[in-house]
C-alpha cells in the first residue's frame, strides 16, 4: 500500500467519500445536459458510492496498519495553514482513541452503503419489498428507500461519511466544528427524503436538537479559542492564539483556562465544559436530551439507523474525551459525579423503557441509549480499566447496534411492519436469519463470549472503586437487558408460526454480506478484545493521568 | 480672519474637495443620464438593451473612478464627508449590489420596458445616496444622505403599478419613514443644542469636555435620549426592532428584485453610518487590542445591545409562523439586522470588521435567495411556500441552491453565513474580560439559541422542496440560462467563502481605517 503515506493517509480516508459526492454531482450536471436514462444514472451512483466508501474503508485500515500503540501523542500527522487570518489549520491525526473510531466509522459506513444497494432476489422477493417500480409512492404503498431518488441518496450518504471520518481524525478545534455541522445536512435529508412515515418529524427534531446543541458547543470553542496562549503554526508563525486541540490540551494541564475570566458571572471552566457537554450529551444521547433518538431511529432507512446507531452515536463520548477530558481537566473532575449519575440514568432508564416498547425498532433505540449509559459510567471512573472499558464499548456497541438495526431492515423490508406482537414461529421460516439474530441480540444482552460482555464487565469492574453503590445499581440492567431481547425472541421467533408469514425468503446475499462480516468482529472480540484494547490502551492511560494531574 | 477670506478658503476646500469625490459626481450625472437615454430611445425597440447597458455603464465608470480615486483618510467639502478606506469598502458593496440588481431586472418580467430605464436611474439615485451614508461625517450630511436613499427607495417601492400590494407597501414605508427621520432630525437637534456643532468629531470632543468634570444627571438623560432618537433614525434603515414594522410590507409589495436590493443595500448603508455615528462621535480611537470604550458614560452600547436581542429573537419568532417566502426573508432580514448590530455594540476593531464581513457575505447569500424567489415566481407566478413542494423535482438546481442560500442564511458549515456568524460571536468574546462582560456573553448566548431558531423556518422551506407531497404531479419549470448562472456564481461563493474566506478577511482588515480612527 505505497500508495498511502502516514502523512496523507487519513486524509484519504476522509476525502474518498468526498469525491464520491463530487463526482455524483458532476454526473447529475451531465444528465440535465445530455439525457442519460434513469437506470445508469441510478447504477452509476451506486457504484461510485461503493467504490469510493470502499477506498475509504481500505485507507482506514491502512491507517490502522500503520498506527504504532506503543507511542503516545499524535500519528499519522496532515498538517498545513488553511486560513492564516484567523490561524485555522488543516490539522488532522490520530491517537489510540481516534484510531479505533476511524476503523469503526470506515467498516460501518462501507457496511452502510452495501445496506444501501438494492435487493438482488427473485421476483416476489422484489414485490414484497416494494422494489418494483409501479409509479407508486404513498406512506401506504412506499416505494424501497434503495430505489428512489438514488444519486442523490448516496451523494449524501458519502457526504456523511466525509464528515463522521473528519470528525474523528480533525485535531484543529475549528475543522473539527466543520465537521461535525457537515454532518447534518446529509443526515437531515437522509431521514428526511428517505425515511418512514414521520419523517418529517423526525428529521427536523434531529435537527433542532443537534444544532442547538452545537451552537452552544460554538460559543464555548470560541471562548476556548480567545483564552488561550500564543502558539506557533505549523510552519513557524506565532499566533496569540490557538485552535490546535493537542496545545489547548496542554494549555489546559498548565491551568491556563482555569484561570481565565469569568464567563457569565460562573467559573470559565465549568461553564465552557457544560457548554460543551450539551452539546455531545444530545449526540449520545444522554437522558434528558435522548428523545430524538428513538424518533429518528424509527423513521431513518435501515443503511442510516446503521451510520446513527454504529458512528454518530459514538461522536459524543469521543468529544467528551477530547474536549472536556483533555482540555478542561479541572472541570471534569468537578462534573465526573453528575456524569456517572447520569450515565446510570441512562443504562436503567432506557433498559426499562426498552421492556415496554411494542416497535421492534424502536426497542433496539432505547437499548442503544441504554448501552451508551454504559460508557458514560465508565469515562466518569477515572480509572484506566473503566475508561477503557467506556471507550471500548463503543466500539462493541458500534458493532453490535449496526447488526441489530440490519436485523429489523430484514424483517421490516419483508412485512412491512415491526410490531413485536403480530411475529410469531418466524425460526422455522428464516432459520439463517433467526440464528444471526440471535447472535447479536446475545451479543448485545452481554453473553460472555461475545463482545458486549467484555465492555460491560471492564466497565463495571472499573467502576466500582470509584462509585460502588452505581455499579450495582446499573449492574441491574443487565437482568432487564436479557428480559427484552428473550421477550423478543420468544414472541418473533418462537411459539406458533402466524401464517401470514409463511414462504418469507430467508436472507439474501446482500443481507449477508452486511451481517456476517459483523457477526465475525463481533465473537472476535469476545475472545481476543486485546485487537482493540491494546490499541486504545495507552492513549487512555495519558488520559487518566492528564485529567487527575490538570492544574486548578 | 475676516469673512471674505473664511469664505474664500471654503470655497477653495469645496473645489479641492471635488477631485476626491468622482465617484459621486459620476452617479450624480449618471442619474439624469440614464433619464435622459430613457427619454431619447422611447421609440426603440431595443430600449430595454439601451437602458441596461446604459446604467452598467454608468456603474462601471464609478467603478473606475472608484478604484483610481486617492483615499487619503481625509474630509471633503468643509467636513461634510470623509474619504477613507471604511467608506471605499462599502461603496465597492453598493456598487455590487447595485449591478446584481441592474442585471437581474433586465431580465425579469417585475418591469415592463418603458419603466425599467426610469428603475435604473432612480435605483443610481439610491446607490449615490448610500454612498453618501457611508461617508457623511456631519449630522446634516448623514441626515441628507439617509433622506435621499428613503426618498427615492419610496417611489421603487411601490413601482408596480395598480398593485394593491405595492401601493399599500410605498405608503406604509413613507409613513414610517417620515416617522423615523422626525425622530432622528429631533435627536440630531438635541445633540446640536448640546455642543453647538453638527461635525462628529467636533461632537465627539464637546461631549468628553462635557463628561469631563461629570455630566449631571439633566445632560446625560438628554444625551441619552439624543442618542437613542438618532437611533430610531438608523435602525429604521436597519429595520431593527422597534422600528422594523414597515418592513416585511414594503417586502412582500416591492418589485422583488428592488427587494433583494433593499434588503442588503440600504442595510449595509444604515451599518456604515451607525458604525461611523457611534464610534466616531462617541467613542475613544481604539486602543490596545483594537477594542475602544464609550466617552462620558453615554451607554449606547447597552442600548445597541438590547437592541440586537430584540431585534433577533423578534425576527427569527415572528418569521416562524410565515407562510409567503418573502415575508419570510423580510422577518428573516430583521433577525440579521439583529446579529449584526451585535458587532455594533462590541465597540472594537474586531466588530467593525465583523460589520463588514456580515454584510458581505449577506449580500451574496440573500440575493441569492431572492433571486430564487424571482425564478419560482416568474415560473409560477407564487410566493407561497405551498407552491414550493416538489420544487426538487421541477428543478433541481434551483432547489439546491435555495438549499445553500437558507443553511447559509442559518450559519452552519461549510456555508459562508457560518463564518460571518463566527466574526460576531469572536467580537463579543472579546468584550467577556472587561465591564459588562456579564451581558455580552448572555448576548452571546442568546445569538447562539436564535440561530437553532432559525433554522426551523429555513428548514421549512426545504423540506417543502425536498420532502413534501405537492399536489399534482411535479412539471418541471423553465429558468433562463442567465439566471441559472448567476446562481451557480452565488452558490459557489457562499461554498467558496465558507471554506476560504482569508482574501475576503483580508480585504475587511485592510479597510478597518476611519478617518480620525
Amino acid at each position: 500500500m505505497s500508495f498511502f503515506t502516514p502523512g496523507n493517509v487519513l486524509s484519504w480516508a476522509t476525502f474518498f467519500p468526498l469525491i464520491g459526492t463530487v463526482l455524483i454531482g458532476l454526473m447529475l450536471a451531465l444528465r440535465a445536459a445530455v439525457s442519460i436514462p434513469k437506470k445508469v444514472a441510478d447504477d452509476a451512483a451506486r457504484w461510485i458510492a461503493l467504490v469510493t466508501s470502499g477506498l475509504s474503508f481500505i485507507a482506514a485500515i491502512a491507517a490502522w496498519r500503520m498506527f504504532d500503540p506503543s507511542q503516545s501523542g499524535a500519528q499519522l500527522v496532515g498538517h498545513a495553514v488553511w486560513i492564516r487570518s484567523f490561524n485555522i489549520e488543516y490539522f488532522v491525526g490520530a491517537d489510540g482513541l481516534s484510531i479505533s473510531m476511524v476503523l469503526l466509522s470506515g467498516l460501518i459506513s462501507f457496511i452502510a452503503t452495501i445496506a444501501s444497494m438494492p435487493w438482488w432476489s427473485g421476483a416476489k422477493d422484489k414485490e414484497m419489498a416494494g422494489m418494483v417500480d409501479d409509479g407508486h409512492d404513498d406512506p401506504h404503498h412506499p416505494k424501497h428507500f434503495s430505489i428512489r431518488m438514488v444519486p442523490g441518496y448516496m451523494a449524501m450518504l458519502l457526504l456523511l461519511q466525509t464528515g463522521m471520518m473528519g470528525t474523528f481524525v480533525a485535531l484543529d478545534m475549528f475543522l473539527f466544528y466543520v465537521f461535525w455541522e457537515v454532518m447534518l445536512l446529509p443526515m437531515y435529508f437522509l431521514i428526511g427524503i428517505w425515511g418512514g412515515p414521520r419523517k418529517e418529524y423526525a428529521a427536523i427534531k434531529f435537527f433542532l436538537y443537534t444544532l442547538a446543541g452545537s451552537v452552544l458547543m460554538l460559543v464555548a470553542i470560541i471562548g476556548l479559542y480567545y483564552n488561550s496562549l500564543p502558539s506557533t503554526l505549523v510552519d513557524g508563525t506565532v499566533t496569540p492564539h490557538t485552535f490546535n486541540l493537542l496545545t489547548l490540551a496542554e494549555q489546559g494541564k498548565n491551568g491556563v483556562f482555569a484561570a481565565a475570566p469569568l464567563l457569565l458571572g460562573m467559573k470559565f471552566t465549568y461553564v465552557v465544559f457544560v457548554f460543551l457537554f450539551i452539546g455531545f450529551a444530545i449526540k449520545i444521547p444522554m437522558f434528558p436530551f435522548h428523545t430524538w433518538l428513538p424518533d429518528a431511529h424509527v423513521e431513518a432507512p435501515t443503511p442510516i439507523s446503521v451510520i446513527l446507531a454504529g458512528v454518530l452515536l459514538k461522536m459524543g463520548p469521543y468529544g467528551i474525551l477530547r474536549f472536556n477530558y483533555g482540555i478542561l481537566p479541572d472541570a471534569t473532575r468537578w462534573a465526573a459525579n453528575a456524569i456517572a449519575i447520569f450515565g446510570v440514568i441512562n443504562i436503567v432508564y432506557a433498559a426499562f423503557v426498552c421492556l415496554g416498547q411494542k416497535d421492534l425498532k424502536k426497542m433496539i433505540a432505547y437499548s442503544s441509549v441504554s448501552h451508551m449509559g454504559f460508557s458514560l459510567l465508565g469515562m466518569a471512573s477515572m480509572t484506566q480499566t473503566g475508561i477503557s472499558g467506556a471507550v471500548f464499548n463503543l466500539f462493541t456497541h458500534g458493532i453490535i447496534s449496526p447488526m441489530l438495526f440490519l436485523i429489523v431492515g430484514v424483517i421490516y423490508d419483508r412485512a412491512h411492519h415491526r410490531e413485536i406482537e403480530k411475529f410469531g414461529g418466524l425460526a422455522t421460516v428464516v432459520p439463517e436469519y433467526t440464528a444471526v439474530m440471535g447472535l447479536a441480540f446475545f451479543a448485545s444482552l452481554g453473553l460472555p463470549g461475545l463482545c458486549g460482555f467484555v465492555s460491560e464487565f471492564m466497565v463495571f469492574s472499573g467502576t466500582f472503586p470509584a462509585y460502588t453503590t452505581l455499579v450495582v445499581i446499573s449492574a441491574t440492567s443487565v437482568i432487564i437487558t436479557a428480559a427484552y431481547y428473550l421477550f423478543a425472541i420468544h414472541r418473533m421467533f418462537l411459539g406458533k408460526l402466524n401464517p401470514v408469514y409463511k414462504g418469507y425468503p430467508d436472507l439474501n446475499w446482500r443481507e449477508r454480506l452486511a451481517l456476517y462480516p459483523l457477526g465475525v468482529i463481533a465473537v472476535v472480540l469476545g475472545f481476543y478484545p486485546q485487537a482493540v484494547i491494546g490499541v486504545i490502551n495507552g492513549t487512555l492511560a495519558t488520559l487518566v493521568e492528564h485529567v487527575k494531574l490538570g492544574a486548578l | 480672519m475676516d469673512l471674505v477670506t473664511q469664505f474664500g478658503s471654503a470655497v477653495q476646500d469645496n473645489l479641492a474637495s471635488v477631485g476626491s469625490f468622482r465617484p459621486e459626481l459620476a452617479l450624480t450625472f449618471g442619474t439624469l443620464l440614464l433619464f435622459l437615454v430613457d427619454a431619447i430611445w422611447r421609440k426603440s425597440g431595443a430600449r430595454r438593451a439601451i437602458t441596461t447597458v446604459a446604467a452598467l455603464a454608468v456603474l462601471g465608470v464609478t467603478a473606475v473612478l472608484l478604484a483610481t480615486q486617492p483615499v487619503a483618510a481625509s474630509r471633503l467639502f468643509n467636513g461634510m464627508v470623509a474619504n477613507d478606506l471604511f467608506g471605499t469598502f462599502f461603496k465597492w458593496l453598493f456598487l455590487g449590489a447595485g449591478v446584481l440588481t441592474v442585471t437581474i431586472a433586465a431580465r425579469g418580467t417585475d418591469f415592463p420596458s418603458p419603466r425599467v430605464g426610469q428603475f435604473y436611474a432612480l435605483l443610481t439615485a439610491v446607490i449615490l445616496g448610500m454612498f453618501l451614508m457611508s461617508s457623511a461625517s456631519d449630522l446634516l450630511m448623514m441626515y441628507m444622505a439617509i433622506e435621499l436613499v428613503s426618498m427615492v427607495s419610496y417611489t421603487l417601492a411601490g413601482y408596480k403599478k395598480g398593485d394593491r400590494r405595492a401601493a399599500e407597501a410605498s405608503l406604509k414605508y413613507v409613513i414610517y419613514g417620515g416617522v423615523a427621520s422626525g425622530v432622528m432630525l429631533f435627536g440630531m437637534s438635541y445633540l446640536y443644542g448640546l455642543t453647538r456643532t453638527t461635525d462628529i468629531y467636533k461632537i465627539a470632543a464637546a461631549v468628553q469636555q462635557l463628561g469631563a468634570g461629570g455630566l449631571t444627571p439633566a445632560y446625560k438623560i438628554t444625551l441619552v435620549l439624543a442618542v437613542v432618537f438618532v437611533t430610531a433614525g438608523i435602525g429604521y434603515k436597519v429595520a431593527a426592532v422597534p422600528w422594523h414594522m414597515w418592513c416585511p410590507d414594503v417586502y412582500e409589495g416591492a418589485p422583488t428584485v428592488f427587494t433583494a436590493f433593499l434588503s442588503v443595500g440600504p442595510k449595509a448603508a444604515g451599518f456604515a453610518l451607525a458604525i461611523r455615528f457611534f464610534y466616531t462621535a462617541f467613542a475613544t480611537p481604539a486602543g490596545a487590542g483594537g477594542l475602544a470604550a464609550t466617552i462620558a458614560g453615554v451607554p449606547w452600547t447597552a442600548v445597541v445591545g438590547v437592541i440586537a436581542a430584540v431585534t433577533m429573537t423578534l425576527g427569527n419568532l415572528t418569521a416562524l409562523s410565515q407562510t409567503n417566502l418573502k415575508r419570510l426573508l423580510a422577518y428573516s432580514s430583521i433577525a440579521h439586522a439583529g446579529y449584526t448590530l451585535m458587532g455594533v455594540s462590541a465597540l472594537s476593531e474586531m466588530g467593525k470588521q465583523s460589520v463588514m464581513l456580515y454584510m458581505l457575505i449577506y449580500l451574496v447569500m440573500n440575493v441569492g435567495a431572492f433571486l430564487v424567489v424571482i425564478v419560482v415566481a416568474e415560473a409560477t407566478g407564487s410566493e407561497s411556500i405551498l407552491d414550493y413542494r416538489g420544487m426538487a423535482r421541477r428543478h433541481p438546481f434551483a432547489a439546491l441552491a435555495l438549499s445553500i442560500f437558507l443553511f447559509s442564511l442559518t450559519g452552519i458549515p461549510p456555508f459562508a453565513g457560518f463564518v460571518g456568524k463566527w466574526y460576531l460571536f469572536y467580537a463579543l468574546i472579546e468584550r467577556i474580560p472587561g465591564p459588562g462582560g456579564f451581558w455580552y456573553g448572555v448576548l452571546m448566548v442568546i445569538a447562539a439559541l436564535n440561530t437553532a431558531v432559525s433554522l426551523f423556518y429555513y428548514v421549512r422551506v426545504v423540506r417543502a422542496m425536498y420532502i413534501d407531497q405537492p399536489h399534482a404531479e411535479p412539471t418541471p419549470i423553465k429558468v433562463p440560462l442567465f439566471y441559472q448562472v448567476v446562481l451557480a456564481g452565488c452558490s459557489i461563493a457562499v461554498l467558496l467563502f465558507g471554506v476560504w474566506w482569508g482574501p475576503m478577511v483580508d480585504w475587511t482588515r485592510a479597510s478597518l481605517q476611519m478617518f480620525g480612527g
